[in-house]
């Protein structure tokens, strides 16, 4: 950082320490909800959400061989192979997002073209297992399931839109010499690779069980009730699967790279909680930014809310994960389904800076289509998302 | 000697970047260490993925945090 930026920002935090109000009654709330707020994520989803979540990233990142997606990525892999690849692949491939520019700006000059490139660029960060996790357990499965299909399907529309549109400027791409991720040798088969992470699914889905409405009963309420002794179980499977199937030096990877994940995403969040709750209040609760404000502009499923949502999710940047806490507020406030389903797919795909070095990366023209073409198809998803929801 | 250490700035690169510094540190070998963090520059290597290490202008990882005595062996000779 350099020192200019630096005293900036002591200013800025010495004038808003000087001059807000900090005995008002509204910022004493919102305060006092910032950190209601946090606690809620503390007692509700750190345990039983979060951190089986990171396990799962890490092991993904660990287990699973970057060099065996990447090489549908190169410059002569067959394009309908490199586009299903490409969607899908946000999550093995993006749960840090220090890779996805490089990579894409890889793919790009080097390797399967524009459509592929944008594709991922897209679907990187949109399909990534945690957002996805923490979305469904945080606003609802099924948000967290029009997430993740509409991310795949856009990265797939995108990539072919930019594809089309820009077929003359493929021809110009450099050919050069590609390097990709040295393959390890692994002592499992495919398939004990897949019953593990299936193991830490399941962990992931029968600790984070929600309890059913109260008074029903047939099978959720069974497993409701059973939930602690099948995550038991499953630990036990999956501490033999470990100690069987995996060498010492693979088990410590997991541990640092899960421990990774956990450094680097824990006080983003955090403080993304925090600022989700000073702004916007826990449901039902109103702090700083008054909920009239909120259901005026996002509020209902208008073709303007959407876009709205769309475009302001472009142009902000979320650090991971911080969409979920600032949609949760945002929805509680009185934004509409549709339109939070359209700031959730354009929103970590792209921000202002992001769409800076993508400009960088493929000049000025193709960067504003692939803006717009997310644009566009993000409201339509919100719009159609709403209708059905009602 | 000539090192480049490629990555656009996240935890992993950095720790790259250390551990070039220290081997290159301890073995005594004269060489210039430069950190590439500009997403058009990584791109011209043609790495997919990052961190990447370049020696003289050869890549010699991509993908991971290489170990010391991984790094110990491409600047000995």
């Amino acid at each position: 950082m350099k020192e200019r930026n630096k005293l900036v920002i002591i200013l800025l935090v010495f004038a808003a320490s000087y001059a807000i109000p900090w005995d008002h009654n509204t910022i004493r709330q919102s305060g006092l909800e910032a950190f209601m707020m946090l606690r809620d994520y503390a007692r509700e989803h750190v345990l039983t959400c979060l951190i089986p979540a990171f396990f799962i990233a890490g092991a993904i990142e660990v287990f699973v061989s970057q060099a065996s997606v990447l090489k549908y990525f190169g410059a002569t892999a067959k394009k309908i192979l490199s586009y299903s690849v490409a969607s899908v692949s946000g999550t093995v491939l993006a749960v840090c997002s220090c890779t996805v520019l490089p990579l894409f700006a890889g793919i790009y000059n080097r390797g399967a073209g524009i459509g592929p490139a944008t594709a991922f660029l897209y679907s990187g960060p949109a399909v990534n297992v945690l957002a996805i996790v923490l979305t469904a357990r945080i606003l609802g499965w099924q948000l967290g399931l029009a997430r993740a299909i509409g991310a795949v399907l856009f990265a797939i529309i995108t990539g072919r839109l930019m594809a089309l549109i820009f077929r003359k400027d493929d021809a110009a791409r450099t050919v050069g010499q590609i390097y990709l991720p040295d393959e390890e040798e692994k002592g499992r088969s495919l398939m004990q690779d897949a019953l593990f992470m299936l193991t830490l699914v399941l962990i992931l889905i029968f600790a984070a069980f929600a309890r059913p409405a109260t008074g029903s009963t047939g099978v959720w309420a069974t497993i409701f009730i059973a939930k602690w002794y099948i995550t038991a179980g499953l630990l036990i499977v999956l501490g033999l699967m470990l100690k069987n199937w995996f060498v010492k030096e693979e088990r410590t990877h997991w541990v640092q790279s899960t421990w990774g994940f956990m450094k680097q995403i824990f006080p983003l969040l955090g403080a993304g909680v925090m600022v989700a709750g000073f702004m916007l209040g826990r449901p039902g609760h109103s702090a700083l930014i008054p909920e009239h404000y909120i259901q005026s502009l996002v509020g209902g499923n208008s073709l303007w809310a959407n876009l709205f949502a769309s475009v302001s999710g472009a142009l902000m940047y979320f650090a991971t994960l911080t969409e979920v806490p600032i949609l949760q507020g945002l929805m509680g406030a009185g934004m509409g389904k549709g339109p939070a389903l359209s700031l959730l797919l354009a929103g970590p795909a792209l921000s202002l800076p992001n769409i800076l070095v993508i400009g960088g990366v493929m000049g000025i023209k193709k960067t504003a289509a692939f803006c717009i073409i997310i644009v566009i198809l993000s409201t339509i998803a919100g719009m159609s998302y709403g209708l059905i929801t009602g | 000697m000539e090192i480049k250490v490629l990555g656009p700035g996240c935890l992993k690169c950095e720790q790259t970047e250390k551990n070039v510094k220290e081997t290159v540190q301890e073995s005594g070998v004269a060489a210039k260490i430069e950190k590439v963090t500009d997403v058009m520059e990584i791109a011209k290597y043609g790495v997919f993925g990052t961190p990447a290490v370049v020696v003289d202008g050869e890549v010699k990882s991509v993908g991971k945090i290489p170990d010391k005595d991984e790094i110990m062996t491409w600047i000995k000779n």
